[in-house]
């Protein structure tokens, strides 16, 4: 049995507008083992990233704030630690990788002090001492030449390279769990690739957990050995990936998987859900997928459902009334 | 970065000689006589020639311009007609006064304003946010001569506690320079918390957050880091704004500057003393952007590294 | 609420229940948006208030403002004065309450002389580019090149001092930021989508300029006019009080310090009130063109 390294139970993240309140996550749990792979997937807007930020705890630069649940990291509840304890957790125990790898590097600062920023406030090191953690980090991720790479600037680095040094950066005080949210959106395609293979290497290497949040179901195939979905904020479907993809059970998740293209499958038009996101300060009342269902029944309109086990297995959720005919008019289809 | 030196330089030169062309046109753009206006209506004919002859205004105008050009070169600015003396000689006893004002004022605007501005940016929405920028529009808004003539009645003549005229000593420079400054204390004050609002919501910050760094470094080395650009780039260009600025505070303080000569010379038309001190504001305006540009250039990497 | 309701039906996949936005509706959001920002609505009746003044004045003053009254002299504020007497015992307020018109309107005429020439300066310099282009915009960085109050100071030096001239000054001085202003805007305009088709439909130039440039452009013109009443109030005033304005007699507010300064330390109310009166007035001037801007444009706040 492998260790539990993160739990989120019943995370409810809100934000505030000026006269109402929205609800961004509502409900959110899951854990993540060590030396696991979790996949986040969903559509944009769909709350991913207002999870991994609640996570962090990095809520405070927007009007978000986390009203409900706790996240358990190593068994203690960051929500109930004060802003100085979370900080020392920040970047030491868990670390984030963000999307876009270039504006997330600070353009006026040299690659290296960047790096050992972190490193010089979260160990007890000297100057010499975070200069070689900080070239052997770059190192491992595959950086060829670190020295040059530290003397640079942001500019001067590529995309690829500048997400190679954010991961090093992420790496540098040796995390348990690493957030990447959209690690590789915004790099080319061959890129990504090699993104990916470094993070599954990190992964083994280390034995830390990775929560990798994505639109891209490509990577969650490649790199996950669970995946979540969301849908408006709540978890729609939890399953192990090769299920997933298999027998995909919720109409969202569906949806999801056939409107990805498949070489050789000859379908000339790829079917869409229809529809779009609802806003979220005008949620549907019952089940938030609904008025996107083509399975949708009354009740389904007027009671959210609950996300539970699906009859006769322990690692698959579903939140969903009408799976059993969405399975059928799945497998009809 | 050179290249970029040289090209900022070479561009400069151009409207140099635009700006020089027209302040030797400006005696020329006087409606009616200049010589006649200078000399008074009841002047005889004689002396309105003389002072004609004075201005160089006899001669064709290509050659006024080329005695002009050619005094800029070798330092020969002509000589007021107020005492005879040359324009150089008139001009240099009041350059201290005024440059220390703009120092003086520049020094403790930039201090106040950039703070006043980083923590109405920091507390944006809050109490502090709205009394700075209530702070900071009063500053733009308030006629500064007004605001001298009150600090003086206050400080001055109520608590006695400052010299109300003149420069005795250190502290005939206090009230001055709060009037001077205060408009750009203002302007920073705003500028930089605009600034800082924007840089507060790059991504580059959020990763600093995501290190664990502390709030006021995340604010001070990665937020304020990269306003500092921009703020150098505007305190610089307010500083030319300084020096002119000066003409009213000089006023209200008696203080012999070169805004307080600016003003004397127009009222007395010593034409040549005008045209110098014109010279002088819009040529110290065109290098201080210049010097500006170029600082620019150091700080930001992007520039300095292509 | 109602359009809250669209945005349901939308979510659920259908778009019939969306109307086309109306014109008026445009114009009652805008107002509904500013009268949420409190400073600009209290400066809004300041400046409404000036302008009523500004007309009204002349009839309101208590006292006349030009009739000397040796027997109340240097007198501070009473019930009878209530801004206190000047030196030949005139009513500071009535004074005040007449200078307003002279004051708003040197300022207002010098912007709207300087915002008119710049707009159509700026409007063809980013219309047509190249040659017009180039003259315009070396133009403003010469006259740029005074910096603030210094190019209002220099045209007085050059055609001497009066109300006439201090409006000439100070629209000079409003041009070349007017300009760039309406050549930046127009610039970004000229790129949209409308303008290439208003084009290729064969539209001639100066209609496209007028009715489909100018009012893209008439935003930021806005704020920056309402913005330069503000600073054109000042500089028309600083001018007065170096004495290259109003004549001391006329009750301009400048020209009014300029004078009071002599008796400061035995009358400082006549320094008190006139200066108090423009600050208030190009603070509500300025807090009125900030809010206009973050009503019309929340991106720049």
């Amino acid at each position: 049995m492998a260790e539990k390294l993160l739990e989120v139970k019943n995370l409810r993240t809100e934000f505030k507008r000026e006269k109402s309140t929205v609800t961004a996550v509502n409900d959110v749990s899951f854990s993540i083992d060590k030396g696991e792979v979790l996949g986040l997937v969903g559509e944009s807007g769909c709350g991913k990233s207002v999870t991994s930020l609640s996570i962090m705890g990095l809520l405070l630069d927007t009007s978000g704030k986390v009203t409900n649940g706790e996240v358990l990291l190593d068994g203690q509840d960051l929500l109930k630690l004060s802003k100085k304890e979370m900080r020392s957790i920040r970047g030491r125990k868990m670390s984030m990788i963000f999307q876009n790898p270039m504006s997330s590097l600070n353009p006026c600062m040299r690659v290296e002090r960047q790096i050992t920023e972190a490193i010089l406030l979260h160990n007890k090191f000297s100057k010499e001492q975070a200069h070689k953690r900080a070239y052997d980090v770059l190192k491992s991720v595959g950086i060829p030449d670190p020295d040059t790479t530290l003397r640079s600037y942001p500019h001067q680095l590529s995309g690829g390279m500048s997400q190679r040094v954010m991961i090093a950066m992420a790496l540098s005080c040796e995390p348990d769990l690493m957030i990447a949210d959209e690690p590789t959106t915004a790099l080319d395609v061959t890129i990504q690739a090699q993104i990916l293979e470094l993070m599954l290497q990190i992964k083994e290497e280390r034995n830390s957990g990775i929560l990798l949040i994505t639109h891209d179901l490509g990577v969650v195939a490649e790199m996950c050995s669970r995946v979540i979905v969301m849908y408006a904020g709540r978890i729609v479907e939890e399953a192990p990936v090769k299920e997933l993809f298999a027998d995909p059970i919720h109409p969202y998740t569906n949806g999801l998987i056939a409107s990805v293209p498949k070489i050789g499958s000859g379908v000339k038009k790829l079917p869409a859900i229809p529809g779009s996101v609802p806003d979220l300060s005008v949620m549907p009342k019952g089940c938030k997928f609904a008025p996107r269902c083509k399975y949708a029944t009354e009740k389904c309109r007027q009671e959210e459902p609950k996300l539970q086990y699906l009859p006769g297995s322990t690692t698959r959720k579903i939140r969903c009334h009408v799976f059993n005919r969405a399975k059928e008019g799945g497998e009809q289809a | 970065m050179g290249r970029y030196c040289i090209k900022r330089i070479l561009s400069a030169i151009p409207l140099l000689l635009a700006i020089s062309f027209f302040i030797f046109m400006y005696i020329h753009l006087i409606p009616g006589d200049p010589a006649r206006m200078q000399a008074g209506m009841d002047a005889t004919a004689e002396e309105v020639e003389v002072i004609r002859e004075q201005l160089g205004l006899n001669k064709p105008l290509l050659t006024q311009y080329v005695d002009y050009m050619k005094g800029l070169f070798t330092g020969d600015l002509g000589n007021s007609l107020k005492n005879g003396a040359t324009v150089w000689d008139t001009i240099i006893p009041r350059f201290k006064p005024t440059i220390m004002l703009t120092i003086c004022s520049i020094i403790w605007a930039t201090i106040v304003g950039v703070a006043l501005g980083i923590i109405s940016a920091v507390c944006r929405g809050k109490a502090m946010d709205y009394i700075g920028m209530l702070i900071a529009i009063s500053g733009i808004s308030v006629p500064s001569f007004w605001l001298g003539l009150m600090l003086i009645q206050w400080f001055s003549v109520g608590l006695g506690w400052l010299p109300t005229s003149g420069l005795d000593s250190w502290k005939s420079y206090i009230l001055p320079s709060l009037t001077l400054g205060a408009g750009t204390m203002a302007i920073l004050a705003r500028f930089t918390r605009s600034s800082m609002l924007e840089s507060m919501r790059e991504d580059y910050v959020r990763t600093a957050r995501a290190k664990g760094l502390g709030e006021f470094f995340v604010i001070m080395r990665h937020a304020f880091k990269n306003s500092l650009i921009q703020v150098v780039t505007v305190t610089g260009l307010q500083i030319g704004g300084l020096l002119s600025g000066s003409v009213l505070v000089e006023t209200v303080f008696s203080i012999p500057g070169l805004g307080r000569l600016l003003v004397d010379s127009i009222n007395y038309r010593d034409y040549k003393v005008v045209q110098a001190l014109l010279l002088f504001f819009a040529v110290e305006y065109i290098v201080v952007n210049l010097i500006v540009d170029l600082l620019y250039g150091v700080l930001n990497p992007k520039v300095r590294y292509d | 609420m109602a359009d809250k309701e669209i945005k349901t039906t939308s979510a659920g996949g259908s778009y019939e229940a969306e109307e086309l936005p109306k014109a008026q509706s445009k114009v009652k959001e805008f107002v509904k948006k500013f009268l949420r920002r409190k400073t600009a609505v209290i400066a809004l009746v300041f400046v409404v208030l000036m302008i009523l003044v500004a007309i009204f004045g002349p009839y309101i003053a208590p006292y006349d403002p030009a009739a000397p009254d040796y027997t109340a002299m240097l007198q501070g504020p009473s019930a009878a004065h209530w801004w206190g007497t000047d030196e030949f015992g005139r009513d500071v307020f009535s004074r005040l309450l007449v200078g307003t018109r002279l004051s708003l309107s040197v300022a207002l005429a010098s912007v709207i002389i300087g915002t008119v020439i710049g707009t159509v300066l700026g409007l063809l310099a980013g219309y047509y580019g190249g040659i017009i282009e180039s003259i315009v915009m070396r133009g403003s960085d010469i006259l740029f090149s005074f910096p603030d109050i210094l190019l209002a100071i220099a045209v007085v030096a050059i055609i001497g001092p009066g109300v006439v001239n201090i409006v000439i000054a100070v629209a000079v001085f409003t041009v070349p930021s007017v300009a760039r202003l309406a050549r930046s805007a127009t610039l970004t305009v000229k790129e949209s989508l409308y303008i290439e088709v208003a084009r290729s439909l064969g539209c001639k130039d100066w209609r496209i300029l007028w009715v489909h440039i100018f009012p893209g452009t008439l935003q930021s013109l806005i704020v920056n006019f309402t913005m330069r009443i503000g600073t054109a109030i000042l500089a028309a005033a600083s001018l007065s009080f170096l004495g290259f304005g109003a004549n001391v007699t006329e009750p301009e507010w400048g020209a009014m310090l300029s004078q009071s300064r002599n008796y400061m330390t035995t009358a400082p109310h006549l320094v008190l009130f006139p200066g108090l009166l423009i600050f208030l007035t190009v603070l509500a001037f300025n807090l009125l063109g900030d809010g206009l801007r973050d009503t019309l444009d929340p991106k720049m706040k």
